[in-house]
């Protein structure tokens, strides 16, 4: 018995010696407080890019327990170096082939005149949801803008407290303007995603360029022929990324992290100026670029001879379906 | 002139978080706005350091270079202030921030930004100095009294120096070279770094 008993405690003494040497303690001996303590040198060499040094703090700010981000130079870099670029040539790049254009191809006429005759292409409530769009996207295409450039371009014009009294008022109505602009978004993705499915006559439309640089050739299109489905998009998938990213810049406590907030507001700088010029060029068209476009969204009734040179299939469609004078010129009475 | 900064000696920091208080009360700072704050690094394991952290004044301040509306200035003191006149709460600032110093009361649109508030080193804003004013926007302009920045006189293990760049650094390489380690001059490679004595 005696001898069992004394196995019994050299084993409990190893066993303890092994939790000597085991526990975290021991290696700790070693550790000097003061001399191996966190280096700043080595945790900003340490940082990935993008990074930040962060701890513990005892406020409840998250956003506060980052310690030093070097990340917000590359910030900075972008806003004061790198969008000015994207801008400027986005931008003024598009205006220049706009106005290119116009020298070189002219206003695009309707081939076969005038007929005086009308087709409704778009309702009344279609008009509605395109121009409360559009009249928002200005009005937030500019005074964004002004938060980019404004005090390089027009600052200097008006002087330091004129323009920021003008661009606190600009910035209210770029954080209301936001939200009809994300309604009618959503009302036009919903009213016209059934005529803007790419297909093979779509195809077909852009191996000829669309019949915009020869003259009286005209691609057979449904409602929408390649180019205005590409518009669509444009806006459907710009506005999807300039509202999920504005609403991260709208509630900047949402993300509770300013890496998060720097990535969206690069992402919403950067498609704001590919939308501005994708729309610079859709206002275009519509407008001074091809005569008897704006009729569409004006009275929302296009001459035969537009619809039939521009639109042909839905020409045909729709007096198919009655909705629209026949080729004798007789009038329908329109759907609504 | 003397080019004032701050320096936190982090091996001499316990976290006391008086400097936080002080400047809430020196100026009245509003709830939930934190001008200055301790953030600790490996919190609970060896070697831990507690930095306390505030606008540090940069050279070439980042804040000043994003700021859409230009509402900040330098003083010949190399102080970086803001006009709350001019500011428009775009947030820009705090993204440009290395050390997060630009802090909002959540009164804007939605409860998001309104006008920003920030460390001021104790020296006010483009108001008349000591105003009634300047005090409502910015808090005491202890400068224009001939004190410094109350957290810094105040910090009780003389962790927190602020004065003329120089000096502080010149203070805080004897310390290092007397007791053999010191984890750093925080923020100042970042926030000075093109000009380490300017």
């Amino acid at each position: 018995m005696p001898s069992s008993l004394s196995h019994i405690r050299a084993l409990c003494a190893a066993i303890g010696l092994l939790f000597v040497f085991a526990h975290p303690a021991a290696a700790q001996l070693t550790f000097k407080p003061t001399a191996e303590a966190v280096q700043e040198d080595k945790l900003l060499n340490a940082l990935k890019e993008g990074d930040k040094i962060t701890g513990r703090i005892s406020i409840p700010d998250t956003m506060a327990s980052s310690l030093i981000q070097p990340a917000g130079r590359d910030w900075r870099d972008f806003q004061r170096s790198k969008l000015p670029i994207i801008g400027g040539v986005a931008i003024l790049g598009m205006i220049v082939l706009l106005a290119i254009f116009l020298m070189v191809r002219g206003r695009i006429r309707v081939d076969h005149g005038f007929s005086g005759t009308k087709i409704l292409r778009f309702a009344s409530f279609e008009r509605f949801t395109h121009w409360l769009t559009a009249s928002c996207f200005i009005v937030l295409a500019l005074s964004g803008l002004n938060i980019s450039f404004g005090r390089v371009l027009v600052m200097p014009l008006f002087g330091a407290e004129a323009f920021a009294t003008m661009s606190g008022w600009a910035k209210i109505a770029h954080d209301y303007l936001a939200f009809p602009f994300m309604l009618g978004l959503a009302i036009m993705f919903l009213i016209w995603i059934k005529d803007n499915i790419p297909g093979k006559l779509d195809w077909q439309w852009l191996k000829q360029g669309g019949g915009i640089l020869a003259n009286g050739k005209h691609p057979p299109a449904k409602r929408f022929n390649a180019g205005q489905k590409g518009i669509f998009w444009i806006v459907i998938i710009g506005g999807v990324l300039m509202s999920v990213s504005g609403w991260y810049l709208l509630f900047p406590y949402l993300p509770g992290n300013v890496t998060a907030l720097q990535f969206w507001t690069v992402i919403h700088a950067v498609v704001a100026m590919l939308f501005i010029a994708a729309m610079l060029a859709h206002i275009y068209i519509g407008s001074v670029g091809m005569e008897g476009a704006f009729d569409a969204m004006g009275t929302g009734e296009v001459d035969l001879n537009w619809a039939k040179e521009h639109h042909a299939l839905w020409v045909a469609e729709e007096q198919a379906k009655g909705r629209a004078p026949s080729k004798d010129g007789t009038h329908a009475v329109p759907a609504e | 002139m003397a080019r004032v900064k701050f320096l936190c000696d982090a091996d001499r920091c316990i976290e006391c978080n008086a400097c936080v208080t002080a400047c809430k009360n020196e100026h009245e700072v509003p709830w939930g706005i934190n001008r200055r704050r301790v953030v600790t690094i490996n919190d609970g394991k060896p070697g831990e350091r507690s930095v306390s952290m505030a606008c540090m004044h940069c050279t070439d301040a980042p804040c000043a270079a994003v700021c859409p509306v230009s509402c900040f200035y330098t003083t010949a003191d190399g102080v970086v202030l803001h006009s709350k006149d001019l500011c428009i709460g775009c947030g820009y600032c705090f993204y440009a921030c290395p050390f997060g110093a630009p802090q909002y009361p959540k009164v804007g649109n939605f409860g998001s930004r309104g006008k920003m508030d920030k460390c001021t080193y104790c020296a006010g804003g483009p108001e008349a100095d000591s105003t009634p004013a300047e005090y409502a926007k910015y808090g005491t302009n202890r400068l224009a009294e001939g004190k410094l920045p109350i957290c810094a006189e105040m910090c009780s293990t003389k962790s927190l120096l602020a004065g003329d760049g120089a000096i502080i650094a010149e203070i805080y390489k004897e310390r290092v070279m007397k007791r053999g380690y010191g984890s750093g001059m925080w923020g100042w490679k970042t926030a000075y770094a093109d000009s380490p004595t300017g």
